[in-house]
C-alpha cells in the first residue's frame, strides 16, 4: 500500500495574536508545530503499513524551515519526505494549496491513498484536503474516524456526523480526512530520531512539478484576504433585577426604543 | 553544563524530556496514589526503543559495542533515567531495574542466553529483574539461604527473595541462590528463570513510603526446575556477577537521583517566583536565594560525577567498584538533601500531598537505601582506598 500524508507546519498555539497595527499575525516567539489534526494522518498512515507494509510519503508544502516537520514525520516512523517549496507559492489559498499539492501527489506517481488532517488549527478551512481530491478527481472521504476495511480495491470506512457515524466503501485511490477519535498518535523511536537526522529530504519547486503558474500562489487564488483583525470583545448584556411585572414592563419599553 | 553529549544521546535526552513532560507528569500523582504499574509507559518506552540503549546490536539493541567491549550505553541509561526520574522516580525505577535485570546476562551470559533473552528485553517486550535480597539477608548479602541443588539437567531452587523491584511484572529474573554453602560466599550461583516456571510464584506486594508507582514483591520458589543451561557464568560465580553487576548498574540509580532532585529544584524555582509574601515573590530573598544555589550546584556536581563514572564504564573499563560507589552515594545523599529543601521552600504548601513536591521528597528516600545502602557504598569506598593504598 503506498500511502500519501499531507502535512502542514502551524504555530503551536490556538490562540493567535494579531498585531492590530499591522493587521498580521504575531509569529515571533510562538514554535512551529505539525498541525495536530495531521499528527493523527501521520498515525494512521504508519499504522496502515505496518499492518499491510508498503510505503508512506509525507508532504508539506511551506518555506524552507517546514522541513523540520518533514523529519518530525520520519521520527514517528513515515519513509520518505518531500518539501514543495517556491517563492511564487506565497499567497496561495486553499485552491492554490491544494492543485499545487495534487501535482506534487501525481509526480509522486503510485500511490493507493492520501490521508489529510480534517483542517488546520490556523486556517481552520477543512478545505485542501477536499480540494487535493477534485484537482486529482478521485473520491474523498471527510471526519473520518475509523478505517475499517481496506484492500487492493476498496476501502470501507467511518465517517463522523454530528448525529453519529457513517459507513461509506469507496474504491481507491481516495483522498480520506481524519479527526481525532481515529487514533492516538505514537511519541518518535530513537532510531526514528537518528534515521530522521540523516534522510534526505526532497525538495521540488514550481517548475520541477511543471505547475501552471496562473494556479499558483497569490495569482492562482480566488480568495484574497482583504484584512485580518480581532473582533472587538462583546460586551456583557443589561440584566435587569426586581419584580417580574416590573422588569417586563422595562424590558418591553427598551425593546420599543430600539425598534426601527 | 554541557557534557560533550554525542548526536545520539541528544536526541535520546530530548526525547526522554518529551515522554516525561507529555505522558509522566499527567499519570505521576495518581499512579502513586493508588501503586500501580505504569504499563502505558512501559509501553511507550518500548516503542521509543527506550529498553535498548543499552543492549549491543546484535542482540536487537541500539548500542553500537567496538570489538573486545562487552558492555555500553550505561551514560545512555543514565540520561534516560535522569529524564524519566524527574518527573517520576517510581515510574522511572521500573525502566531501571529492567537494565539491573539485563547486565548480569550482558556480561555474562553466554551467546545462546544472550539470544535467547536479549532480543526481547531489548524491544521492552518482556522486562527483567534482579534478585539477591531476601528477609535475613540484606546488607550481608552471603547470608542468603535460598538454594539450588543440581539434578540432572536441573536445578531445584528453594527460597524465598524479597524487595524485589518488577517482581511479577517482570519476565525474565536473576536470582541468586547458593549452589555450596560450604563455601560461603564462594558457593553462591546466578540463575536466570523465566515467570511461569514450575514453583516459581510470587508472594506479596509491599506498600511503600515512595516510588510506588513501582513494584516491589516477594518471588518463592518452591522445588523450582531450572534448566542447567540457565545457569549464568560458572557455579561459585554469584556473587562476583552481582557486585559486577551493581558495579555498572549504581550509576542507574545516581542518576535517578540526580532526576528527582533535578525535578525538585525545577518546581521549587518556579513556585519561589509564583509565590508572593511580605508584598513580593519569595525568590527575591536572599535566604531562598541561596538554597536554590546550593540545591543547583549540588546537583551539578553529583551528574558530573555520575556522567564521568558512566564514561568510564562506556570506555570499556569496569574495574570501577570505587568510583560507582561515590556515585550513587553522593547523588543520593544531595537528592534526599535538595528535595527536602524543596519541600521546605514550598512551606506548608509542600506538606500538602496536593502539591506534587513532597512525593519527590519520598521518593528521594530509597535512592540512599537500595543497590547496597549508603553505609555498604562508604564500606566499598573504604576498602577500596586502603587496598590502593597498599599497593
Amino acid at each position: 500500500m503506498e500511502i500519501v500524508v499531507c502535512i502542514k507546519q502551524v504555530p503551536e498555539t490556538t490562540e493567535v495574536k494579531i498585531n492590530p497595527q499591522t493587521n498580521t499575525l504575531i509569529r515571533e516567539g510562538v514554535k512551529s508545530i505539525i498541525n495536530p489534526f495531521d499528527m493523527y494522518a501521520l498515525e494512521e498512515a504508519i499504522r496502515l503499513k505496518e499492518k499491510y507494509s508498503g510505503k508512506t510519503i509525507v508532504i508539506t508544502m511551506g518555506p524552507p524551515q517546514a522541513e523540520s516537520a518533514l523529519r518530525e514525520a520520519l521520527a514517528m516512523g513515515i519513509d520518505e519526505g518531500i518539501l514543495i517549496t517556491d517563492r511564487t507559492f506565497a499567497g496561495s489559498d486553499t485552491w492554490a494549496t491544494s492543485y499545487t499539492l495534487s501535482k506534487a501527489i501525481l509526480k509522486i506517481g503510485n500511490f493507493d491513498l492520501v490521508l489529510c488532517g480534517k483542517q488546520a488549527s490556523d486556517g481552520d478551512t477543512a478545505q485542501v484536503g477536499p480540494g487535493i481530491s477534485a484537482h486529482l478527481d478521485i473520491p474523498q472521504v471527510t471526519y473520518v474516524k475509523k478505517i475499517r476495511e481496506i484492500n487492493n480495491k476498496n476501502c470501507i470506512v467511518e465517517r463522523m456526523t454530528e448525529e453519529g457515524y457513517e459507513v461509506i466503501l469507496t474504491p481507491l485511490p481516495c483522498v480520506l480526512t481524519v479527526v481525532k477519535e481515529i487514533n492516538e498518535p505514537r511519541l518518535p523511536s530513537l532510531r526514528g530520531l537518528m534515521r530522521a537526522k540523516q534522510t534526505q529530504i526532497i525538495r521540488w519547486s514550481a517548475r520541477e512539478l511543471k505547475l501552471d503558474e496562473e494556479k499558483i500562489g497569490l495569482k492562482g487564488s480566488p480568495t484574497q484576504v482583504v484584512k485580518i483583525f480581532s473582533p472587538p470583545q462583546r460586551k456583557g448584556g443589561v440584566v435587569f433585577k426586581g419584580e417580574t411585572s416590573e422588569v417586563v414592563d422595562k424590558l418591553i419599553s427598551l425593546l420599543k426604543d430600539q425598534l426601527p | 553544563m554541557d557534557y560533550f553529549l554525542t548526536d545520539q544521546q541528544k536526541l535520546l535526552q530530548q526525547l526522554c524530556r518529551q515522554i516525561a513532560e507529555e505522558k509522566i507528569v499527567k499519570v505521576a500523582k495518581d499512579l502513586d496514589e493508588k501503586e500501580e504499574f505504569p504499563y502505558e509507559i512501559m509501553k511507550i518506552l518500548a516503542q521509543s526503543d527506550l529498553f535498548g540503549i543499552y543492549i549491543p546490536q546484535q542482540y536487537g539493541g541500539l548500542l553500537e559495542l567496538s570489538e573486545g567491549k562487552t558492555i555500553g550505553g550505561v551514560l545512555d541509561l543514565c540520561i534516560a533515567t535522569e529524564e524519566l526520574s524527574r518527573a517520576c522516580g517510581g515510574i522511572a525505577v521500573c525502566y531501571a531495574a529492567s537494565a539491573l535485570g539485563t547486565f548480569p546476562i550482558i556480561l555474562y551470559g553466554n551467546e545462546e542466553q544472550k539470544n535467547k533473552f536479549l532480543p526481547d528485553l531489548a524491544k521492552g517486550k518482556k522486562m527483567a529483574a534482579f534478585a539477591i535480597t531476601e528477609p535475613e539477608a540484606g546488607s550481608d548479602a552471603s547470608s542468603i539461604k535460598t538454594t539450588a541443588v543440581k539434578d540432572g539437567n536441573f536445578y531445584i531452587l528453594n527460597g524465598v527473595k524479597h524487595f524485589i523491584t518488577n517482581g511479577g511484572e517482570a519476565e525474565v529474573y536473576v536470582v541468586i541462590a547458593m549452589t555450596d554453602k560450604t563455601k560461603g560466599a564462594r558457593g553462591a550461583s546466578a540463575f536466570i528463570l523465566e515467570k511461569g516456571m514450575p514453583g516459581f510464584s510470587f508472594g506479596k506486594k509491599e506498600e511503600k513510603l515512595g516510588i510506588r508507582a513501582s513494584v516491589t514483591r516477594e518471588l518463592i520458589f518452591d522445588n523450582c526446575k531450572v534448566p542447567k543451561e540457565n545457569l549464568l557464568g560458572k557455579e561459585g560465580l554469584g556473587f562476583i556477577i552481582t557486585m559486577k553487576t551493581f558495579d555498572v548498574s549504581r550509576p542507574g540509580v545516581a542518576a535517578q537521583a540526580v532526576g528527582i532532585a533535578q525535578g525538585a529544584l525545577d518546581l521549587a524555582l518556579r513556585y519561589a517566583k509564583e509565590r508572593q509574601q511580605f508584598g513580593k515573590s519569595i525568590s527575591s530573598f536572599q535566604g531562598i536565594q541561596w538554597m536554590l544555589a546550593d540545591m543547583a550546584t549540588q546537583i551539578e556536581a553529583a551528574r558530573a560525577l555520575v556522567y564521568s563514572v558512566a564514561k568510564i564504564i562506556d570506555s570499556g573499563n569496569t574495574d570501577v567498584s570505587k568510583e560507582s560507589a561515590m556515585a550513587k552515594l553522593f547523588a543520593s545523599d544531595t537528592a534526599m538533601k535538595v528535595t527536602t529543601e524543596a519541600v521546605q521552600i514550598f512551606g506548608g504548601y509542600g506538606y500538602m500531598r496536593d502539591y506534587p513536591i513532597e512525593k519527590y521528597m519520598r521518593d528521594a528516600k530509597i535512592t540512599q537505601i537500595y543497590e547496597g545502602t549508603n553505609q555498604i557504598q562508604r564500606n566499598i569506598i573504604a576498602l577500596q582506598l586502603i587496598k590502593e593504598m597498599a599497593k
